[in-house]
């Protein structure tokens, strides 16, 4: 019986790793994305059942705790949660799975060199390469783990979304991660007793757990797509590591997938605001030698609900660009409402959806899925720019430095060589926005000086459906 | 020794370059589910877990097994329920 089981449970992780691949491969498509998780959690499944047969007849009370806990919380969060709140959502679960990394790593430590009190290193107790990724595993996890938990109180605005000047952050930061490797190294390799490797190794999480809230503390509010992904990234990596200490292939190939997914979301994100990771984590945004200008605005005309409605009521092709303040005022019920009016009028109405519009990459698009937005009418930013010049109306809500024309036009402009939406470019924008004050690079936006912009000040759910009901009277 | 960890090594980036070969087909639609979903898939861990608490006794391995278990399947079980939750937004306009 052990004999098959040794065969098979090999067989069955192989199996895993495939449907694992199998159902990323369908998210590729919207319509197989669906069946493409459904593929993935019968991977993750299998997975399980495999060690738990390798595992055999052990005593369950502890996994089976953690297993009801651990499912409780996860159902009731996915269950619940609000897709505005999505971002929140992801980055507590990028936090538990680098978490959960780092106690794997912990755990073996004390199972196989600490509770033995095996005299030796830990290196000569696991083996130098297993030894040395289970101190990469804590290392990762444990800055993934406070990194997300930091990002998660900076999107729910428990935090300060502004860049905090940290001064002399950098070279704190890599002081940190110095001391972080010289503690790792020594754990691994210097402490010869089961006492000393277990003090070294709190003491790696502790400061794994300080580095990861060092680095994302002074990030912005803006620049979150860019660190979620990357904590995304890491999650990955954490389990990838953990594989390698464990010799487990499953968790190997995974953690590759998770990594390189997270990577890749880091770069476009990156892309879409021109700067680099490394200016994104660094450097604090507009510290660079540029102008940011006159914040004064002059020209700026003030409309109310009825012109605005009157002005839509004539378009025939009207544009939506969303941002942040979509999310914050949970307005995308009444954007498809008011969507619908027009439509049903005969306008042609889609959404031009900036990468970065959001604090996560998609966001926007979960968002108006939500609201039942068909998604073949979400554009992205390099399919709707050659539409704008034949557009009548474009409608700007609650998104600012992803329309600013400084991005093409002012080479001492912070956000200078950002790709942005030209929605200038179209015959009138109407701006709803909460009054005049700078988006997150600080800076003016010369688009609401156009003399084909108007600007509707307000919450942008309640503009909404002020717009709704001028509609309907009008029609 | 040195064999078992070039072996992974090996797995491991091929795996990466099948993930990047995936991932950037994947459109910026699917950008948040891609990122829930993942979340699910990192929670693989679980199976690191289940090792390390698979002994009844009491012992901090225990106790640190059975918190990796709880982290990793909150994981597991939140990111693939939340990301069928957003998928099924997605196609809901088309099934009606």
């Amino acid at each position: 019986m052990t004999d098959v089981l040794q065969q098979i449970v090999p067989l069955l992780y192989l199996t895993s790793a495939v449907l694992f691949i199998l159902g990323l491969k369908g998210l590729t498509k919207v319509r197989s994305a669906r069946r493409g998780n459904a593929i993935a959690s019968l991977a993750m499944l299998i997975a399980v059942v495999a060690t738990l047969l390798d595992l055999g007849l052990v005593d369950y009370r502890w996994i089976l705790a953690g297993l009801v806990v651990g499912g409780a919380i996860g159902g009731v969060a996915a269950l619940r949660v609000e897709m505005t709140a999505m971002p929140e959502m992801v980055a507590l679960f990028n936090g538990s799975g680098g978490g959960a990394s780092a106690l794997v790593a912990l755990a073996i430590l004390w199972l196989e060199v600490i509770e033995p009190g095996h005299s030796g290193t830990a290196a000569s107790a696991l083996g130098g390469s297993n030894a040395l990724t289970a101190f990469l595993s804590i290392l990762i996890g444990s800055v993934t783990l406070s990194g997300s938990i930091v990002a998660f109180l900076k999107l729910s605005g428990r935090l300060r979304g502004r860049p905090g000047f940290l001064s002399a952050r950098n070279v704190i930061n890599s002081g940190t991660t110095l001391v972080a490797l010289g503690i790792g190294f020594y754990m691994t390799f210097g402490a010869a007793d089961p006492a000393a490797v277990a003090t070294w190794a709190v003491a790696l999480t502790a400061v794994g757990l300080l580095l990861g809230i060092l680095l994302v503390w002074p990030i912005g509010g803006a620049d979150m797509p860019v660190v979620i992904s990357l904590l995304n990234s890491l999650s990955g990596v954490a389990a990838a590591a953990t594989g390698f200490v464990l010799d487990n292939n499953v968790l190997i190939i995974s953690g590759a997938l998770v990594g390189a997914s997270g990577l890749i979301l880091t770069q476009i994100m990156c892309k879409a605001m021109n700067r680099t990771l490394g200016h994104v984590l660094f450097a604090d945004f507009g510290d660079d030698d540029t102008d940011t200008g006159d914040n004064e605005y002059t020209n700026v005309r003030s409309f109310s609900a009825e012109e605005a409605a009157m002005m839509l009521e004539d378009a025939s092709s009207v544009v939506v660009v969303p941002g942040y303040g979509l999310a914050v005022a949970q307005a995308q019920h009444v954007v498809r409402e008011m969507a619908d009016i027009l439509t049903a009028q005969g306008a042609k109405v889609s959404y031009g959806i900036h990468p970065v519009a959001g604090r996560m990459p998609g966001h926007m698009n979960v968002l108006l899925a939500e609201a039942d937005v068909p998604y073949e009418q979400l554009l992205e930013m390099d399919r709707i720019n050659p539409d704008f010049k034949t557009t009548d109306v474009v409608l700007v809500v609650g998104a600012n430095d992803v329309v600013n024309p400084a991005a093409e036009s002012q080479p001492s402009s912070p956000i200078y060589g950002m790709p942005i939406l030209k929605v200038g470019e179209s015959r009138s924008v109407i701006v709803i926005k909460r009054s005049l004050s700078p988006g997150y690079a600080g800076i003016k936006n010369g688009l609401f000086e156009h003399d084909n912009a108007m600007m509707i000040f307000g919450d942008a759910k309640q503009v909404l459906q002020d717009l709704v009901k001028e509609l309907k009277e009008l029609a | 020794m040195m064999g078992v960890l070039l072996v992974g090594l090996y797995v491991f980036v091929l795996a990466c370059f099948v993930g990047f070969e995936i991932i950037t087909k994947i459109p910026p639609t699917l950008h948040t589910p891609l990122m829930s979903g993942a979340n699910a898939i990192s929670g693989i861990t679980l199976v690191g877990a289940l090792w390390a608490a698979r002994s009844g006794e009491a012992k901090i391995s225990s106790i640190l097994g059975a918190l990796a278990i709880a982290c990793a399947t909150i994981n597991v079980v939140g990111g693939f329920l939340v990301t069928d939750r957003m998928l099924g937004m997605f196609g809901s306009r088309k099934d009606k």
